[in-house]
This record gives C-alpha cells, sequence and structure tokens, in this order.
C-alpha cells in the first residue's frame, strides 16, 4: 500500500493498449476510480473555497480577492493548533484535528467579522473599487504570512487513525483522510444549506440581499445580517484553509493559488446558486485531474479556462443560473 | 435650412448616412400597416413560468399618444421593456412599421425609431446637458465618426432647439447631476427628441415632478405627439386625463378594456381591478 | 489661483513633457534615465488603464498579457540577433533543433515593429468584443482577464524550449548592430521612448476631449441608456479595450529595450494587478497623472524592494487601499484641489 501526500496524482502516461485483457480492464478500472478520487480532493477544496465566495459574492455582490488569503489564515491556525497541541498536550493529538477545524473557524469567522464592518462596507456598489481594495489586503495579509511563518512551507502531523487506506478491491486505494474530508465537505455544505434556506437567519439574509430598503422597514438590523454573511463566507475559507492542511503544505501564497479557480468555480455554476456551485466544483474538479492525467498541468488549466469561458459565452449567467427578469 | 430645423420635423440638415441604409431595408420588408406604426400580437413573456405579459395584442396609430395604466404588477413596463429589446418575448410579434422587432438586439430597434425614457431618470450625471443632447445625436453611431465628430452650426442650433423644448436653454452648460429631479426627466424626454424617434415609448415621466412640472411635462408632450407617436405609462389619473386620448388598461399582462379616459374610468372590469379586492 | 480645468490640463501636459524633455535628461545620468525608462514603460500601460477603465469603466486584470506580447516580441528579436546565426541559447539547452516557426518573423525589425503595434488590434477586439456583446463587464470581466494571465504565465513557463520559461528571454545587448548596453545606447531609447509616451498621452487627451470621449463616460455611468440611444456599446468598449491593449504592447517593447530582459511575471496577475495601481495613484481620470503615478510607484517600488524588500508589499497593499479608501481619483485630484481647478 502507498500513501501519498500533495493533492497530485502519481503521474502516468496514458496507454491505450492494442488489446485489453480481463486484468487489464481492472486495472483501467481501477485507474478510473482513483483518478475520480484524486478528483474528489481538488472538488472539496474548490467547493469550501466557492461555497465562501458564492455566499459573499453571490449574496451580497462583494468580490474579495483576500479570500485565498482567508484560507491561508484557517491553514495556518490549523498549523498552530497543531504545533501546540502536539508539545503541550500531546494526548489530544488524535482528535486535534476537529480542534484546529472549530478553531480555524471560529478565527477566520471573527476576522471576517471585523473586516466587514470595518472596511468592505464602506465600499458597498463599487465593486471594482472592492476588489482593488481587497487586493491590497491580500498583500499585506501575504506578507504578514511571511514575516510571521517564514517563506518556506509548514505542514501538520497527519493523525494515525487517517493515515493509511482503504482498498475495496486490489487496484483501488482510497486514502483515508481523503474520505474524511470529502465526508467533512458533504456535511459543511449541507449545514450552509440549512443555515440559508431552514432557519429563521437564513431567511433574514436572503431577505436583506434581495431587498435591503424593506428588511431594514420589517426591523432586520441589516448591518448585523451583512457582517454575519461576510463572517460566514469567511469562516467556511477557513475550514477550506483547514482541510488543505491535510492534502498539502501550506506557505505565504497558497491562498492565491485557489483565489481564481474559486472565483471561476462560482461564476461558471452561477452566482447566489449553492448547487450550481456545488456542481460546478465538482465538474472543474474532476476535470482538472482528468486532464491533467492525459496532459502537462499546464495544458489542463488553459484547456479548462478555455472551456468555462466558452461555456460562459453561451450561458453568461453561469451553467445552472434560471431565467430571471431583466 | 432654418425653417427645417424649427419645425417638428426635428430633421437634420446633415446628412443621414445610417437612416438612408436602415430605412430602404425596412420599407423592403414592411407591409402595409393602415396608418398603424406599432403592431402586437399574442405577445407573451413568462419568467420561470411567471407569465408578466399573457397573449397580448394591441396596436398604435401614427401620431398617436396612448396611454398605459394598469396596477402594479400589470406588466406595463415588460411590455415596454419587450418593445424597445430590453427582454425577450417567449412568443408572439412585434411589429413597427412592418419589420419585426423580437429579433432585432437594442440598440438596432433604436436606430430604426424607438426611443425610450426610464421610469428613474437616466442620464449621464458626469457630463453637461449640452453634451448629454450631442450624444444621443442619432446619424453618428460609430466609433471613428464619434472620434473626429466636429460641432458644426446645425449640431448647435438643433442642441438649441431641443433645450428649448424641454425648458432647459439656460442650463446647457451645468452638469445634468446638478439638475432638479424634474429636470433630468425632461432632459431624458430631450436626448429621445435629439435621437429623432418616431416612436416614444415614456415609463412615469412625470414621477416626481411637482404639479406645475407636471403642467408643463403634459404640454411638452401634446407639443411631441403632433408628429410623433407616444407610448406613456403613468399613474396619476390627473396627468392621464390632461394629455390622453386613448387609454390601454393592462392587468395582469393582459389587456383589460381600453377606450377614451371615461370610458375605461366607467368600465366595471377596471373599477372592479382598481377597487375590488 | 483659479484656472479652469481645460487651463489646468494644458498646464499639466506641459509640465509633464518639460519634466521628460528638459528636467529629467539634464538631472539624472544615464543610469538613473534608464531606470526612468523602464518606469515609463510601465505609464503606456497606465495611460491605457485610464482610458478604458477611468473614463470607461473597464476593468481589465490582464493588460500584462499585453505588455507581455510587446516585451516579448522585442526581446524575441534581439535574442535572435544577439544569438545569430546559432538558436537562442535556452532552445539549445532544452535541444530544441529547429526554430519554432512563430519565432521566423521575429528576425525582421520591421516585422516585429509591426507586429508589437498590430498583433494586439485583433486579439483584443475580437476577446473584447465577443465579451461586451454577451453583456459581461464589471467584475465578471476582471475575473476572466486574470484568469487570462494566470494561465498564460503558466502556459509560457510550461514551454522552457520555445518561450525561454521561467527564466524568460535574457543575455541581448545589440539592437542592429547598435549597443543598447551602454550609456549612449540608454539615452538613446529613453529619447525614442519620451517621444512615443508624449505622442501617446496627447492623442490620449484629444480622444478624451471628442465626442468619442463623452460618449465613454456615457457608457460608464449609463450603458443602458447609451445603448436606448442607438449605439453599440460592445463596440465602443471593444474599441477602447484595444486601445489600451496597443498602448501596453508598446510599453512592453519599450521595457525589453530599458531592461534587457523580459519574464514571464511579466504577464503574470500581479504586474498586471500591479499596473492598475500605477493609474490609480496618478488618477484614473488623469492621462498625465497616471504617467507620474508610474513613475512614482515605479521609484517606491525599486527603493523599497531593494533597500527593505518585507516592507514593499505592506507599502503596496496599504497604497490600494489608501488610494481607493482617501483619494479615489488619485494625485490629479488632490493637485486639482491645491490648485483650485474648477470641475
Amino acid at each position: 500500500m502507498t500513501f501519498r501526500r500533495g493533492n497530485q496524482a502519481p503521474r502516468r502516461k496514458a496507454v491505450i493498449p492494442a488489446a485489453i485483457s480481463i486484468e487489464e480492464t481492472f486495472v483501467t478500472f481501477g485507474i478510473f476510480v482513483m483518478q475520480l478520487f484524486n478528483g474528489l480532493s481538488l472538488f472539496t477544496i474548490l467547493l469550501l473555497m466557492a461555497l465562501g465566495l458564492a455566499i459573499v459574492f453571490g449574496l451580497m455582490g462583494v468580490i474579495n480577492m483576500a479570500h485565498g488569503e482567508i484560507m491561508a489564515m484557517g491553514a495556518y491556525t490549523t498549523y498552530l493548533t497543531a504545533s501546540f497541541i502536539e508539545h503541550h498536550l500531546p494526548g489530544l493529538m488524535g482528535v486535534y484535528l476537529f480542534i484546529a477545524i472549530l478553531l480555524a473557524f471560529a478565527v477566520t469567522f471573527a476576522f471576517g467579522y471585523v473586516l466587514e464592518r470595518g472596511f468592505i462596507r464602506w465600499f458597498y456598489h463599487r465593486p471594482l473599487d472592492t476588489l482593488l481594495a481587497t487586493w491590497g489586503l491580500s498583500l499585506i495579509l501575504q506578507q504578514t504570512y511571511r514575516s510571521v511563518f517564514g517563506a518556506q512551507e509548514v505542514s501538520v502531523p497527519l493523525t494515525t487513525w487517517l493515515s493509511g487506506a482503504w482498498e475495496p478491491t486490489e487496484t483501488i486505494q482510497l486514502p483515508l483522510n481523503r474520505i474524511f474530508i470529502v465526508a467533512l465537505t458533504i456535511l459543511v455544505t449541507l449545514g450552509v444549506w440549512y443555515i440559508l434556506h431552514k432557519t429563521r437567519w437564513g431567511l433574514r439574509a436572503r431577505a436583506v440581499t434581495q431587498n435591503r430598503a424593506m428588511s431594514s422597514a420589517v426591523g432586520i438590523d441589516t448591518n448585523r445580517v451583512d457582517a454575519l454573511i461576510f463572517a460566514l463566507g469567511s469562516g467556511l475559507a477557513g475550514i477550506a484553509g483547514s482541510v488543505f492542511t491535510m492534502v498539502g503544505s501550506t506557505n505565504p501564497g497558497t491562498g492565491q493559488l485557489y483565489i481564481v479557480d474559486s472565483f471561476i468555480v462560482v461564476v461558471f455554476g452561477g452566482v447566489a446558486s449553492l448547487l450550481g456551485t456545488a456542481a460546478s466544483s465538482f465538474l472543474i474538479a474532476q476535470m482538472q485531474t482528468a486532464l491533467e492525467y492525459l496532459m502537462s498541468g499546464s495544458m489542463a488549466k488553459v484547456a479548462i479556462l478555455l472551456l468555462v469561458i466558452t461555456v460562459l459565452y453561451f450561458r453568461p449567467n453561469g451553467l445552472f443560473a434560471s431565467k430571471v427578469r431583466a | 435650412m432654418d425653417n427645417a430645423l424649427a419645425s417638428t420635423s426635428f430633421a437634420v440638415a446633415s446628412e443621414r448616412p445610417e437612416s438612408t441604409t436602415a430605412r430602404p431595408l425596412v420599407n423592403a420588408k414592411s407591409t402595409p400597416m393602415n396608418g398603424k406604426i406599432l403592431s402586437i400580437e399574442a405577445l407573451t413573456v413568462s419568467f420561470d413560468g411567471f407569465k408578466a405579459v399573457d397573449g397580448l395584442d394591441m396596436s398604435i396609430d401614427e401620431n398617436e399618444l396612448r396611454v398605459v395604466i394598469g396596477p402594479n404588477g400589470a406588466g406595463k413596463t415588460t411590455l415596454l421593456d419587450m418593445i424597445c429589446g430590453k427582454t425577450k418575448p417567449t412568443s408572439g410579434s412585434i411589429r413597427f412599421r412592418g419589420t419585426e422587432l423580437g429579433k432585432l438586439s437594442d440598440y438596432q430597434i433604436v436606430r430604426l425609431g424607438v426611443g425610450r425614457k426610464f421610469q428613474t431618470p437616466s442620464i449621464y450625471e458626469d457630463l453637461t446637458v449640452a453634451e448629454n443632447l450631442e450624444i444621443s445625436i442619432p446619424q453618428v453611431h460609430g466609433v471613428w465618426a464619434s472620434i473626429f465628430f466636429r460641432r458644426s452650426k446645425e449640431v448647435r442650433e438643433r442642441i438649441g432647439y431641443v433645450a428649448e423644448e424641454i425648458m432647459l436653454k439656460d442650463h446647457l452648460r451645468m452638469k445634468s447631476g446638478k439638475l432638479s429631479h424634474g429636470q433630468k426627466q425632461w432632459l431624458e424626454i430631450g436626448l429621445l427628441l435629439m435621437q429623432d424617434s418616431d416612436l416614444m415609448l415614456l415609463d412615469e415621466p412625470v414621477a416626481g415632478m411637482s404639479p406645475r412640472e407636471r403642467e408643463e411635462t403634459a404640454e411638452l408632450l401634446k407639443r411631441i405627439a403632433n408628429g410623433k407617436s407616444l407610448v406613456v405609462i403613468e399613474h396619476d389619473m390627473d396627468f392621464v386625463r390632461s394629455i390622453a386620448k386613448k387609454v390601454t388598461v393592462l392587468h395582469q399582462g393582459r389587456l383589460l378594456s381600453e377606450g377614451s379616459v371615461e370610458e375605461v374610468q366607467n368600465d366595471p372590469r377596471v373599477i372592479e381591478v382598481y377597487l375590488g379586492h | 489661483m483659479n484656472i479652469s480645468a481645460k487651463q489646468g490640463e494644458r498646464f499639466a501636459h506641459a509640465g509633464l513633457a518639460l519634466l521628460l524633455l528638459g528636467l529629467l535628461p539634464l538631472a539624472l545620468g544615464p543610469y538613473w534615465l534608464n531606470l526612468v525608462g523602464k518606469y515609463l514603460a510601465f505609464s503606456f500601460v497606465a495611460v491605457g488603464i485610464v482610458l478604458a477603465w477611468g473614463y470607461c469603466g473597464i476593468l481589465s486584470l490582464g493588460q500584462g498579457v499585453f505588455f507581455g506580447f510587446g516585451g516579448y516580441a522585442m526581446a524575441m528579436f534581439l535574442k535572435l540577433e544577439a544569438s545569430a546565426p546559432e538558436l537562442p541559447d535556452f532552445m539549445v539547452w532544452s535541444s530544441v533543433e529547429k526554430l519554432p516557426f512563430w519565432w521566423e518573423p521575429y528576425s525582421s525589425l520591421t516585422v516585429t515593429i509591426a507586429s508589437i503595434f498590430l498583433v494586439p488590434i485583433p486579439v483584443a477586439f475580437i476577446f473584447a468584443y465577443a465579451i461586451f456583446r454577451k453583456r459581461v463587464s464589471g467584475v465578471y470581466f476582471a475575473i476572466v482577464t486574470i484568469a487570462l494571465s494566470m494561465t498564460l504565465v503558466v502556459l509560457n513557463i510550461g514551454q522552457q524550449g520555445e518561450t525561454g520559461g521561467a527564466n524568460g528571454i535574457t543575455d541581448f545587448s545589440t539592437l542592429l548592430g547598435f549597443d543598447i548596453i551602454n550609456d549612449a545606447g540608454k539615452v538613446a531609447i529613453y529619447w525614442v521612448e519620451v517621444v512615443l509616451l508624449l505622442t501617446a498621452t496627447t492623442l490620449a487627451a484629444l480622444l478624451l476631449h471628442s465626442r468619442f470621449g463623452k460618449l465613454l463616460i456615457a457608457v460608464r455611468d449609463r450603458e443602458d441608456r447609451v445603448r436606448f440611444s442607438g449605439f453599440d456599446t460592445a463596440m465602443i468598449k471593444a474599441f477602447i479595450f484595444t486601445v489600451s491593449a496597443v498602448l501596453s504592447s508598446v510599453g512592453g517593447a519599450m521595457f525589453a529595450l530599458q531592461a534587457g530582459l523580459v519574464t514571464p511575471s511579466l504577464i503574470g496577475a500581479v504586474t498586471s494587478v500591479e499596473l492598475v495601481i500605477y493609474a490609480a495613484v496618478g488618477g484614473r481620470l488623469s492621462v498625465v497623472g497616471a504617467v507620474i503615478g508610474a513613475l512614482l510607484v515605479g521609484f517606491m517600488k525599486s527603493y523599497l524592494s531593494e533597500h527593505f524588500p518585507e516592507i514593499w508589499l505592506f507599502f503596496l497593499g496599504g497604497m490600494f487601499i489608501f488610494v481607493v479608501w482617501v483619494l479615489p481619483n488619485g494625485l490629479a485630484d488632490l493637485f486639482r484641489k491645491i490648485l483650485r481647478v474648477k470641475a
């Protein structure tokens, strides 16, 4: 059994055999399943990142270029938690991950709340200025990480019960930690859906984003709702960062790697549609890993971007948007 | 030349390259419409299953001033949106002097001679009144033509003429953002006059105006209607009474009643809709 | 002092010409003049950003793509000259045996210069018109352009043997046998650049004063209204985007001459966004301001990243926030207020 860190699949050349024996079919099937599974872990990170963005961008119309750095904040929080527990409470190492995820969420949630109140809210109705100002913020955060944690990568120890793989057949090995993050992502996604669509707060949030004046008139504290929506979006980025530490190591530029991809996911899926976001992260992640298997990583990225632009050309409101009144 | 400028035809003395190329095309396709400038048949649009306009038939005569009224959600604004190409109809036909508008994009519809005034004043607040009017000159729509555009004597006279018509002659050099709400409404009507639209669609042109401004607007619209067709959406029945000969009442996307102001006001179906519930 | 906007603008243009043609060449030696020349290369882009973003509301975060195109085109010519009759060294290292076909035109200076001006036209226009026709604008356009520039960097680095990969194209020193590294060469290039730049700023100012300039503002503020006055606004936006693309390409070519190298990072998103802040610092509504902004920020960048590398990003990030928050119309606006220029 092999176990591999990092979110890259072991690269193999695509070989199309002339005649396919039964064993080879199994091997091919195994590769296919593994490939699908490799796509799943990219999917989880993209989805968690994009969920936060979909809420902030889709519901509030705020474009936050520092979203990636908030994800990195979650990753660094996880790293700090792991180091602290490793040195002071080694007995808890088995469950440190749960503590870290909660902490990452709490820290980024609080950061998001403060950020909205003290910064973002001054730029409402100036989307392009918001983009530039948050880009500036992202540079400052990156440099802060570099000054505090150094430019080199940091990684967290792997929890023992998550190392190892589940091997349903001889050719299929599914790493346990990835099964764990897929389950976690599904849980978080359902949680977000529940909060937005089944709770009173979610109702208020949707009311505010659809008709601010009316919501204010019926007594909803719209400022508070804005701050909480933004905080929730940031908190989700924090969880994404926490999850990220399980498949890769963190450096100050980690956030930048994912920010544009996440925006593409949100736009591709159709803003303000959770289902669209989920479906589009799945599609893009699967295409990315599948294409990386067939061609070089750079060509895969180019191919996906072209594909997304083509699709958006024919469906400018995103793949899953419904027709609305102009 | 001065006479031509001062007349209500709004023809500019300079060449009209856009029109001369566009109009024959229209004529080639057009079918006799018996003095109708606009005819709408079985027009329907639905948003996610909700039919905002549902099987509507109506027509507007040349030189007619028509007022469209109806309760909120009757589909009035959506109707104008579809005529001017802002919203695409789900089915049905809109024909302007015989040309089907459904397939054209908004700016092409404008070039045929359909102008639209929006509900909230939609003008260029960072430009002066004169610049606002200058931009709306219909003959020059191309990029290069705009770069090498010269403010000729004819152009200045025409801007002056329209500015006088919309009572903004003294404000030509003022940034239009500084105008009062009512003056902004007039300026937007002025943009349509500059555009030389033959059919003008006005969405609540007197919203937010003082009673005096309303009277002046009523006079303005009546002057314009002499030589052009207007479709006006309005809620204020006093205003409607002061300008309208014929009124169309919409309700839930359908035609409810049509006729003179007195006729529709005495129509039991109209009374039911407005006072019923 | 009370002066009108028109007078103020004339003063600004005259002042810029005086600065670039007189003061700087008199006061600075070849080393510094070369550095100024490098910042001025970015100011071409900044002028384009003023036109597209300041006046027409199109924020492109992919200007680096065109800047990089111009830079690479110029560098390819210089590199071919430097290595002739052999293949460029990086191709040899990657065991590329034949000059890639798309390099071949760049053995001629005429073709190179023509392509710097002409190639961005169809590329930028077709791309932009297609997108604007679909009413994709604002932040969506910004995201598409930033994604494009990131992708092109990846592509460029991936093709090591044909593009020089992450190292870019370096090691060239002559233009048609004329030394561009020595002092005389640097000064000569500076003059060429300044003449081009002043031409660009003058043309940009004329464009903004034409009816088309008013149309740009109209499209920025009320695109709907402009469409309902019978204009194809996608055409207007694509046109100004194309103008800014050509300006960027010319700037890139000048950069290659001044800096003596091009790297993929010039194309990248980071450069592209930085270029926007050059224009924003100077003033998004001022052509002259954009040039001054590029000079100032460029100088700060050289100084800070050399002496206090860890402060530079804090400074740059802070500047983004400061300009947007406190001084949305940049230094030009500050000057207007100080000189009481009437709006």
